[in-house]
């Protein structure tokens, strides 16, 4: 006995009556098309990847890729850039006191100076960085905890935050402008540029806070809610967060523009930082009009208003002072990455170049015969 | 006993019963015990799976039970329960798409299904009751109606034949689609049953139904008024089987007795298996090693995350407090949460799409077979037939060929070509010569100058005419009445003159079990001599003067695979008592006086080495003593109870002695079109021809010759019941000797066999050619000893794997099943693809990885149950060699390229959490998360799958041997799995960590502006986008308007999409987290250059291989296209003449 299948979709051509209407149903009974798709034969291009022609992509993008890196590096290395650390982890540090005696409850403002020298001048604008370390901006229940309608001015999202902001969504009964993790530890340093006259005076320098957030953050998705005037108002029945000093329409009382959720340290602040060592952009340091660089060589004074406490995590603050190039700040990888690919891919083509002259007849002969 | 109870439950009483009982035509018996009658299952034949109402339910549990769905399923469900990194929106979505979609595909099958089971159980069928003739559809047929059944039809279910239109109470049945025998088998009806079926009054007693076909007892009372109950036994001689159908006979009226799915049919259903891919099960391994690497990554991220908490201050700096609840959890339990949310944010290394391209990639794919025009047929006006997608880049891995021999590598269209008559060749000019020709041209033409008296040759076309079993095929088409005035107009020829002829015979149906007699009556007809048929027991021939000449058939001797040879005892009307007996020439030139021999065995020999089928026919007077002798003895021996086999034999044996040898016929089985190029061609390809097939060993090995496959110089190694008998020892012994010694030829002296490309036939100088018979394959499977079985068993494979071609000949269809699946099973577990075109070769076509139906003359039955089905042989070549080479080489790339995109995918991911405090914080944006796979990066492989032609269809038919490279699943053994997961580490390594030095300043911008996190990881995953669509760019060899379109189209969509994302402020989303990071990032030079340089580093590595690797193929520019060596003598002849000894035609054949 055989092994048979059954199926009834079979049996139907059993009969007679149905062999043909049930031959056409399985069967596509009409001859195939005859169109390039359906018969694969679509022209298509084929290429072929040999030594021959990928050599002098090899050389062309050597020769494209080394004046790039070059370019980059040098960019590089033009930039100015100064760090210093006033965390205060070291006794040695001025900051050591205020970082000491750090408390929340504390009214009083800690103030420590730091002293530091440029070697150099520092032309054309200047940016003020602060840096932290060990600070994990980018941890998953950090990054989720805000409310971005809030932040966008919804009036609703104002009173009753989203409970991604747990547990910094409430206090004391009353919702949280602006709500959530990142928002509650918006840095709080103030940090004050003097620049050190030859004669001993300190002489402030002027420090921009506008312009250091994107363009679209501070303009579209950041809004205050029912506009920028009377932000007492509007945040009427919302509390600060836990570890703020003032409320956020106090951030900057001066400037309409750059008060409440609009305010761009705030905003800065608020865009989460990749790495757990970064820096986000303070300041701006405008390029003076004359000729003098903006910031000439010489002796400065940093003064801190501390009020920032990163030693619990064992974290560090930095001030960093930097140029700006086309390509941003000051980082070498990409020039030398730029020459090392380059000089690589120079050197495949010598290679290739070498193989392809020395087998290229033995090769072709072989392809023939093949 | 609880089964039982169950049953008993279930109100299944009646299985407990041994037989049942059936009233015929519900009449209750006379005798007045209360007869309650039985509930049986009613005709209705159910092969659907759902209902409306369980569908959903049902499917959906259907589903699940696949692995990954269920994967899937978890990892959704784990998003919604678990705080996790993403939503469950990001794999929830995905999965719905795909359940969906498969849900929709199986319903509409489903639907199909339904269809046609209402079509078969809505069939209108004639039930009498009451006399009278009542219409009713199939499922309404109840167990013990009477039906009447026309010629044609199928049996709607298993009947008892009670009656038939011919006069001596048979009918003839086909069971072709049952067990494969196109042959007549002459079924009889109860005996003794009135002819008024009005007043039958009987029950019917039998066995409960079981799903051996041949086997059948049951019992009838005969109630008549008058007298006691007659009792009647039934056997299967009574039982006509549903599906099998009625031939040569008009009508005849039977009762059902098993209906529905109780009938020997549906038990004999055999769901068609699950056929699976070896690229199905690489990828099921492959899975397995990715989720083992999802599962250490998230292992280690878990670890290293307490590790990393328990140092001061990182767990719960001031400015990251937990919520209450997460301080309130238990440790053990946050583990085994952050456990699984590192798996939810890993998951994406196993894609859901995976499934869903791989799906679509077959299923689209399958349709350019369907499409292709080169397999179209305009003979049968139909194309190639695929009947799963599944197995397409199976097709690019056969190394076992089986196939069958009749209607598929031969036409099965035998045609007698010459034959020789007392030493003189005599050969048939042209078929498409007219007939009368021969008539007025005094008889044969004669090629040599000289020959045969013209006694001889009479009495060579006599014999012809008489030495066989064939029966003339009334007309089907024509009612009695027409088919009357036929017979009566050839008989009346012996008055007319020439011109009035049989029309041309043709049209003439003769019935046979081997074509051969066919073909050799159908030659003698052409000679003048036509066969008439069978009047009781005499046999009527129109002689070439055109007179009728009777001859009394006394006995037959038939023909067996051990005599080869049978004969007929026929008295002439003169008295005289003649044998006449055809066979083989080694078992006849025994046989007869030598000095005849010679002449004819140079004429046989030469016919034997063209191919063509032989037979020598002699003949013999029988004196009335000798006849009365031969008469005793075989009555006798027909009588014997024991040994009956044996004593026929030695009677036979001894009545065809001292024969005298009149001729020699030749008849040609005509080889499919290409059939010699094809076969060679798959050789070439280092597939393994076995043919397997049930016809006799002679007719097969010429067949062999002339395919190739056997070429001159092979070797034949015979496995045979006739070699067995040779030696005159038990046939174990001699069996165990021959393997023994065979093995020792193949296996152990020839040259060690080279692993890899090379393979044994290409490098042994000498080819073996295995022949094995099906009695011995019998004795070699199931040897007595369980020791010895798979000794045997192990010899044998090994013979065979060290044999160019194999010939399995006299093969029963199981046998056929068993060869294929002890070759499946064995060493290395190769591919085999089994092609064969009847319903015998349905079982090897299901057993086989890859069945391949003909669209044959035998019925659809094959065609059914296969995977593909082509019209013609030659179309194997290319369905193999160039749609099945594609289709492995785009899907084995389809696969690898998926599992590499979504490891450099995952990889920066795992790499974040290094820097993110092991916080589960994804790298990229839900919508990416979400739409790499589905959107960004699945169209590119989708179209290279589907176009992609690394080497252009010409080449690769003219290059047989390039089939080889992709041999034993090549591309996906792990080795290039290895490499394609370095490349996507490699890729995720450099992605990461090149963005991770940019961002060392993430002062990137001309304004001092910082990037977060989020432009991180936007900056990667472009990077990604890019890397991964450039790198299948380099991979396509073959780009058309489709593959431009689609991948310059996605990546320029990618960008669109990134621009759109972040250029909304989406209500429904919580965070704004793209808002205007796309833009940002190309505003920033850094950026773009860092971009650009990750994505050169990436695809460096990857052009430099592509250089310096041997290209795979040569192409079409730079090669000299090889050309198969082909013709040989068999040119194809394309022949349409219709085939008369297939007598069931197409919707004869029933499914089982």
């Amino acid at each position: 006995m055989m092994a048979s299948s059954y199926n009834a979709k079979e049996e139907d051509a059993n009969h007679p009556g149905a062999a043909n209407h049930a031959g056409a149903g399985v069967v596509k009974s009409k001859k195939p098309d005859n169109t390039a798709f359906k018969q694969q034969r679509l022209p298509a291009w084929q290429p072929i990847l040999t030594a021959g022609t990928v050599l002098p992509a090899f050389f062309v993008i050597g020769l494209i890729f080394i004046p790039i890196g070059i370019g980059l590096y040098v960019t590089s290395n033009n930039i100015k850039e100064f760090e210093i650390d006033y965390t205060g982890a070291n006794i040695d540090n001025p900051c050591y006191n205020c970082a000491k005696n750090f408390s929340w409850n504390s009214t009083a403002q800690c103030v420590c100076a730091v002293t530091f020298t440029l070697e150099q001048p520092f032309e054309s604008n200047v940016f003020m960085y602060y840096g932290l370390s060990n600070f994990y901006q980018n941890h998953r229940r950090y990054v989720k905890s805000r409310d971005d309608s809030q932040l966008n001015g919804d009036r609703s999202a104002l009173t009753n935050p989203s409970k991604e902001c747990e547990p910094y969504r409430r206090s004391e009964g009353s919702p949280i402008a602006p709500c959530g993790a990142i928002a509650n530890s918006l840095f709080n340093d103030t940090l004050q540029l003097y620049h050190i006259d030859s004669n001993g005076t300190l002489n402030e320098i002027p420090l921009v806070k506008k312009g250091i957030a994107w363009w679209t953050d501070k303009h579209v998705k950041f809004r205050n809610p029912g506009g920028n005037n009377n932000l007492t108002v509007a945040f009427q029945g919302t509390s600060k967060p836990v570890n703020w000093k003032k409320p956020v329409f106090e951030l900057d009382p001066e400037d309409p523009e750059n008060n409440g959720f609009i305010n761009e340290d705030f905003i800065v602040w608020m865009r989460t930082a990749a790495l757990p060592t970064f820096r986000k952009l303070y300041r701006i340091i405008q390029k003076k009009p004359s000729t003098t660089p903006t910031l000439p060589s010489g002796k400065y004074v940093l003064n801190v208003t501390y009020n920032y406490p990163v030693l619990s995590f064992d974290g560090r603050k930095r001030m960093i002072l930097s140029t700006i190039s086309w390509m941003g700040g000051k980082n070498p990888f990409l020039g030398i990455a730029y020459i090392t690919v380059g000089s690589i891919c120079f050197f495949l083509g010598v290679v290739l170049l070498i193989i392809h002259h020395k087998y290229d007849n033995r090769n072709n002969s072989a392809d023939i015969s093949n | 006993m609880l089964r039982r109870r169950l049953n008993r439950w279930l109100g299944r009483d009646e299985r407990r019963v041994d037989s049942r009982s059936i009233c015929v035509g519900h009449r209750s018996s006379s005798n007045n015990e209360a007869f309650i009658p039985p509930k049986f299952c009613d005709n209705r034949i159910v092969s659907s799976k759902y209902t409306v109402w369980n569908f959903l339910p049902k499917n959906l549990f259907e589903q699940f039970r696949r692995i990954a769905n269920f994967y899937f399923l978890i990892i959704f469900l784990v998003q919604v329960i678990v705080d996790t990194p993403t939503s469950p929106v990001t794999s929830g979505l995905p999965l719905f798409f795909v359940i969906t979609v498969t849900a929709i595909k199986q319903g509409y099958e489903d639907w199909l299904r339904h269809k046609a089971d209402n079509e078969v159980n809505k069939y209108p069928v004639t039930v009498l009751e009451q006399g009278r003739r009542v219409r009713k559809e199939s499922e309404k047929i109840k167990v013990g109606d009477v039906l009447e059944v026309d010629e044609d039809e199928t049996f709607p279910c298993d009947l008892i034949l009670l009656q038939s239109s011919r006069d001596d109470d048979t009918c003839f049945v086909t069971t072709a689609s049952l067990d494969g025998e196109s042959n007549h088998k002459t079924h009889y009806t109860v005996p003794d049953t009135e002819k008024d079926l009005e007043s039958l009054n009987a029950t019917i007693e039998c066995e409960q139904p079981q799903p051996d076909l041949y086997k059948f007892v049951g019992r009838m009372h005969i109630y008549k008024t008058d007298q006691e109950p007659a009792m009647r036994s039934l056997g299967p001689e009574n039982l006509l089987l549903k599906g099998s159908t009625l031939k040569n006979t008009q009508t005849i009226c039977g009762v059902a007795i098993y209906t529905g799915m109780e009938t020997k049919m549906a038990l004999n259903y055999q769901g068609k298996s699950q056929k699976r891919s070896a690229v199905e099960k690489s990828i099921n391994a492959f899975l397995l090693v990715y989720l083992c690497i999802l599962v250490s990554k998230a292992l280690v991220c878990t670890t290293l995350k307490y590790v990393w908490q328990n140092k001061p201050g990182q767990d719960e700096p001031w400015y990251n407090e937990k919520t209450q609840r997460e301080k309130d959890t238990n440790l053990y339990l946050k583990m085994f949460t952050d456990f699984l949310s590192f798996m939810v944010l890993f998951n994406f290394i196993i894609p859901v799409s995976m499934y869903v391209t791989v799906e679509m990639q077959k299923f689209l794919g399958s349709f350019f077979i369907t499409w292709d025009k080169d397999f179209f047929d305009p003979e049968i006006k139909e194309g190639a037939l695929v009947n799963t997608s599944d197995l397409n880049e199976e097709l690019g891995q056969v190394e076992y060929v089986f196939t069958d021999k009749t209607g598929t590598l031969t036409q099965n269209n035998m045609e007698f070509i010459e034959c020789c008559i007392d030493g003189f060749q005599y050969k048939y000019q042209d078929a498409g010569t007219d007939l009368d020709e021969f008539c007025v041209t005094d008889g044969p033409v004669n090629k040599v100058q000289h020959k045969a008296g013209r006694e001889k040759e009479e009495l060579f076309l006599r014999a012809l005419c008489l030495c066989h079993t064939v029966q003339v095929k009334e007309s089907p088409q024509q009612g009695q009445g027409q088919r009357d005035g036929l017979m009566d107009r050839v008989d009346g020829l012996g008055t007319d003159g020439e011109g009035l002829h049989p029309p041309p015979q043709e049209q003439r149906g003769f019935i046979a079990s081997s074509p051969d007699e066919v073909a050799l009556v159908k030659g003698a007809m052409r000679y003048g001599f036509t066969f008439l048929g069978f009047e009781s027991k005499t046999m009527k021939i129109l002689t070439r003067d055109n007179d009728v000449e009777r001859y009394e058939l006394l006995h037959v001797l038939n023909f067996d695979p051990v005599r080869r040879r049978m004969s007929v005892i026929v008295r002439s009307k003169s008295g005289d008592t003649l044998l006449f007996c055809k066979g083989a020439d080694s078992s006849i030139f025994p046989r007869v006086r030598q000095e005849e021999v010679e002449r004819i065995r140079m004429n046989v020999e030469r016919n034997a080495t063209e191919g063509y089928r032989t037979l020598c026919v002699a003949y013999k007077y029988l004196n009335a003593e000798e006849y009365a002798q031969a008469d005793a003895g075989l009555r006798e021996a027909r009588l014997a109870l024991q040994d009956r086999e044996e004593k026929l034999m030695a009677v036979y044996n001894q009545v065809e002695t001292g024969m005298s040898l009149i001729g020699a016929t030749a008849v040609e089985d005509r080889l499919q079109e290409e059939a010699a190029e094809t076969m060679e061609a798959l050789q070439g390809a280092g597939m393994k021809v076995w043919v397997l097939t049930g016809d006799k060993m002679e007719t097969a090995k010429s067949t062999c010759y002339a395919c190739r496959l056997f070429q001159r110089n092979t070797e034949l190694l015979e496995l045979t019941v006739r070699t067995l008998e040779d030696g005159g020892r038990r046939r174990e012994e001699r069996l165990h000797e021959l393997l023994v010694e065979y093995h020792k030829k193949a296996v152990q002296d020839a040259p060690p066999v080279k692993a890899g490309v090379t393979r044994a036939w290409s490098s042994a100088n000498h080819d073996y050619g295995f022949i094995i018979d099906g009695a011995t394959l019998s004795m070699v499977l199931n040897s007595s000893s369980e020791s010895n079985s798979s000794r045997y068993k192990n010899l044998f494979l090994q013979i065979c794997q060290n044999c160019t071609s194999v010939l399995c000949c006299r093969m029963a269809p199981l046998q056929k099943a068993q060869i294929v699946k002890m070759v499946k099973n064995s060493k290395g577990s190769p591919i085999t693809l089994s092609i064969g075109d009847g319903a015998n070769d349905v079982s090897m076509i299901l057993e086989a990885h890859v069945g391949i139906g003909i669209k044959g003359k035998e019925g659809r039955q094959a065609v059914r149950n296969s995977d593909y089905a082509i019209p013609k042989l030659k179309h194997l070549k290319k369905l193999l060699l160039a749609h099945g080479h594609l289709y492995y080489v785009r899907i084995a790339h389809l696969v690898q390229y998926f599992f590499y995109k979504n490891l450099c995918f995952i990889l920066p991911q795992f790499l974040y959490q290094f820097f993110c405090g092991y916080s589960q914080q994804p790298l990229y944006d839900a919508a990416y998360l979400t739409m790499y796979n589905i959107c960004f990066t699945s169209m590119p492989i989708l179209a290279y799958s589907l176009l992609e032609q690394h080497i252009c269809m010409e080449v690769l038919l003219d290059n047989a041997t390039l089939y080889r490279g992709i041999a034993k699943n090549g591309m996906l053994q792990w080795g290039p799995f290895f490499y394609w997961t370095l490349l996507g580490v490699f890729h995720g390594l450099l992605f990461f960590f090149g963005v991770r030095y940019l961002f060392g300043n993430p002062a990137l911008q001309d304004n001092g502006q910082v990037f977060g996190n989020w432009s991180y990881g936007t900056i990667v995953f472009t990077v990604l986008v890019f890397t991964v669509t450039l790198k299948l760019a380099l991979d396509t060899r073959h780009w058309t308007w489709i593959n431009h379109f689609v991948i310059w189209g996605s990546l320029a969509f990618y960008v669109f999409f990134s621009f759109f994302w972040g250029g909304i402020i989406w209500p429904f989303l919580k965070q704004q987290r793209l808002y205007f990071v796309f833009a940002n990032m190309l505003s920033s030079v850094s950026a773009w250059l860092v971009i650009i340089l990750l994505i050169l580093l990436s695809l460096l590595p990857e052009i430099l291989l592509v250089v310096f690797r041997k290209p795979r193929g040569p192409h079409a520019g730079q090669m000299k296209p090889v050309h198969s060596s082909a013709g040989g003598h068999q040119s194809p002849r394309s022949s349409a003449r219709p085939l008369l000894m297939r007598t069931f035609s197409d919707e004869s054949n029933t499914v089982i």
